[in-house]
């Protein structure tokens, strides 16, 4: 990010040209335009020392500053007096000055005024009952003006944000995934406890295919499903064929018909 | 009915309400004649501006509203979340120049500030300070601006009347008036003199 330097912060070259009159004690009307044209090319000088991008308004000035010192050394050209419109550049300028510095003292006037929300306070707006909101919205008055309506426009044409949801991907698990979920557990071990078996499921979906899976194993009878003491732990037994892994046609003894659904 | 009584009417109105009253809607929800009102308006208003009370009684954009005086405004703002309009000097110079020119064109105003002003004014639009008041009748139809009903009521206004009067030029031909007729209506809401 770049800084932005500002000298003094000038508005523009008639805030600076006001200043320099202020601040030799000029007088608007008898402005001294070499000294003022001097210390206004200084000032330029300065904010380009200071690698300031001078606004080409700037430049125009110190032009218009410069050709208004040329005049005061040359006898007045027919030319420009025959040419011009009958105005004096140098009144001109003066009168740009008077102007400005009038708007300038008003802006100054307004800033003191006791402000909305800086200075002064009105109550909060309160919390509408929905009755009366919707009263309002009967006979509300709406005052809309082309800006609103562009504004309006340029809210629609703006690229819209990416909604900040996070979505949870639904992970379908299908009944025979669940087996092989189940097998992985059971894998090369006499016995697995019931708990052990669902220690890798990540969601209630997991869960429930799983057991699912471990309830269509049983009725396969490859598996055995016992409880020795009561309310005590439950254990699956493997048959032989899941222990050594030799189930290769397991899927297809599946009914995965009936779990469509899933 | 006692003007104490409708005195204190108003005042609770007034302090209920979260939005300026013009006197229409005083006078419809008090149930009142203008002329009582007046007066009781203008007594509160004069007890509100006595020393030691904490809320004043501004006549802004043609309604009246109870706000806090600015003298305790270090203590308002505690209570408040939102941050206070800020403007720049460029901003504040040229919403000068719109108040008092308008309807005035963005050429017109850069003429007076000798600066690029297009942003500033985008800025003022955006801040619903200023708005586009139509296009002028003159080559390329520029769009002219005007400030709006909020500047008012941000600056604790009753109409463009209010702004504090410019000082004269020898020249007089910087009145304020405006320089084209257009199809403006420039929040003139009635000003009530009593």
């Amino acid at each position: 990010m770049a800084y932005e330097v500002k000298l003094d912060q000038f508005e523009g070259p008639l805030d600076l040209l006001l200043h320099l009159v202020h601040k030799n004690e000029m007088d608007i009307q008898d402005i001294r335009i070499a000294t003022i044209t001097a210390q206004y090319l200084e000032h330029l000088d300065m904010m380009k020392a200071r690698n300031m991008d001078v606004a080409s308004e700037f430049l125009v000035m110190a032009a218009t500053l410069l050709h208004l010192k040329s005049r005061t050394l040359l006898p007045p050209s027919r030319v420009e007096m025959e040419d011009g419109d009958g105005q004096d550049p140098e009144e001109e300028l003066k009168a740009r000055l008077l102007e400005y510095q009038r708007y300038k003292e008003g802006a100054q006037q307004l800033e003191e005024y006791p402000r909305l929300f800086r200075d002064v306070f009105p109550r909060p707006p309160l919390e509408p009952e929905a009755a009366e909101l919707a009263a309002k919205a009967l006979d509300a008055q709406i005052n809309i003006g082309l800006y609103d309506l562009v504004r309006a426009l340029d809210n629609v044409l703006r690229p819209k944000p990416k909604p900040a949801v996070h979505r949870v991907e639904g992970g379908a698990i299908s009944i025979t995934q669940g087996v092989h979920m189940l097998l992985q557990h059971l894998h090369g071990r006499e016995r697995v406890s019931f708990q052990r078996c669902f220690s890798a499921t990540t969601s209630r979906l997991e869960v429930v295919v799983q057991f699912m899976a471990l309830l269509e194993l049983a009725r396969l009878q490859l598996l055995e499903l016992q409880q020795h003491t009561r309310n005590g732990m439950i254990y699956l037994y493997p048959a032989q064929s899941l222990r050594s892994g030799s189930y290769t046609d397991i899927e297809h003894m599946i009914d995965v018909e009936a779990y469509a659904n899933f | 009915m006692q003007i104490s009584d409708l005195k204190a009417r108003v005042e609770a109105v007034l302090f209920s309400s979260d939005t300026a009253l013009s006197m229409a809607k005083l006078e419809q929800v008090l149930e009142v004649d203008t002329q009582e009102l007046r007066v009781a308006l203008q007594q509160l208003q004069q007890e509100c501006h006595q020393k030691g009370r904490g809320v004043i009684l501004q006549e802004v954009a043609g309604g009246f509203q109870l706000r806090t005086r600015p003298e305790y405004a270090p203590w308002v703002m505690q209570l408040r979340r939102t941050r206070h309009m800020n403007l720049s000097r460029a901003a504040t110079e040229t919403l000068a120049i719109i108040a008092y020119r308008q309807p005035v064109t963005r050429a017109e105003i850069e003429g007076l500030r000798g600066v690029d002003s297009g942003g500033i004014v985008r800025t003022l639009l955006e801040k619903d300070l200023v708005r586009m008041a139509g296009k002028k009748d003159a080559p390329g139809r520029p769009l002219i601006y005007a400030t709006s009903a909020r500047f008012l009521e941000i600056f604790g206004l009753n109409s463009l009347e209010d702004l504090p009067t410019l000082r004269d030029l020898k020249t007089d031909e910087l009145d304020f008036a405006p320089a084209v007729e257009l199809e403006m209506d420039f929040e003139s809401k009635e000003r009530e003199e009593y």
